[in-house]
């Protein structure tokens, strides 16, 4: 792995804990409930992409079921507490 | 560190190129998430991170597993197609739960639009015939 991969990695992993800590202050800042499920939702993405980085890191093609199953479980849970806020309950 | 042996030189230099892209895209997403004033403009930037990054890190994973194993290796494209299908539905979802929210909090105050399938009350019924039902 040539030095200019190996920093573009380390650029683009420093960019998602940057952007991973921007989306913590909004979770804990958010004025409403709404706002904490959507950082929440940018927060899940950002580490799946943190875990295709790091597939890309260590040569490893068993990264990419982690992040499948980072974006399934993530998106069945912001859906479901939007859908709580919506409504007040997840099934009606 | 023993790996096998890498991929040349032109293969690393777009994965590289593309790596930084994402996380400049990213970055961005994160930051119009805490600067940005209302919920309704906070929702946007998030679809940076939803589709640019995730489609810069799975490009520059294609061309690095495929140059790597020598065979076209599309396995990280199941991501992306997921994302796609499921980002749409989060965001219309919480956009109908901001809507939601506003509307039980202070009806008919602001410029957020009436209800139009009578869910929610409709504050001022003068003229206009009240639902049935």
């Amino acid at each position: 792995m040539s030095p200019f991969l190996f920093g573009a990695i380390v650029f683009a992993l420093a960019c998602y804990v940057l952007a991973m800590a921007l989306g913590l202050l909004r979770l804990y800042r958010g004025p409403s409930a709404q706002d904490r499920v959507l950082a929440m939702d940018l927060i899940y993405t950002i580490g799946m992409l943190v875990l295709m980085v790091l597939a890309i890191r260590y040569r490893s093609a068993m990264y990419f079921e982690a992040a499948l199953l980072i974006a399934v479980f993530g998106f069945v849970s912001s859906a479901a507490m939007a859908k709580f806020l919506l409504r007040g309950e997840v099934i009606e | 560190m023993m790996m096998p042996a890498g991929v040349s030189l032109w293969v690393e230099i777009p994965v590289a190129l593309l790596l930084i892209l994402s996380g400049l895209f990213t970055l961005t997403a994160a930051i119009g998430v805490v600067r940005f004033k209302t919920f309704f403009q906070r929702m946007h930037p998030p679809a940076l991170a939803f589709s640019f990054s995730a489609w810069c890190v799975t490009l520059a994973s294609i061309i690095y597993f495929s140059a790597q194993d020598a065979r076209l290796s599309l396995h990280a494209w199941l991501i992306i197609i997921f994302l796609s299908l499921t980002v749409p539905v989060t965001t219309i979802l919480l956009a109908r739960t901001e809507l939601f929210r506003r509307r039980i909090g202070n009806p008919g105050a602001g410029d957020i639009p009436p209800s139009l399938s009578h869910v929610v009350p409709r504050p001022a019924e003068g003229d206009e015939a009240p639902p049935k039902g």
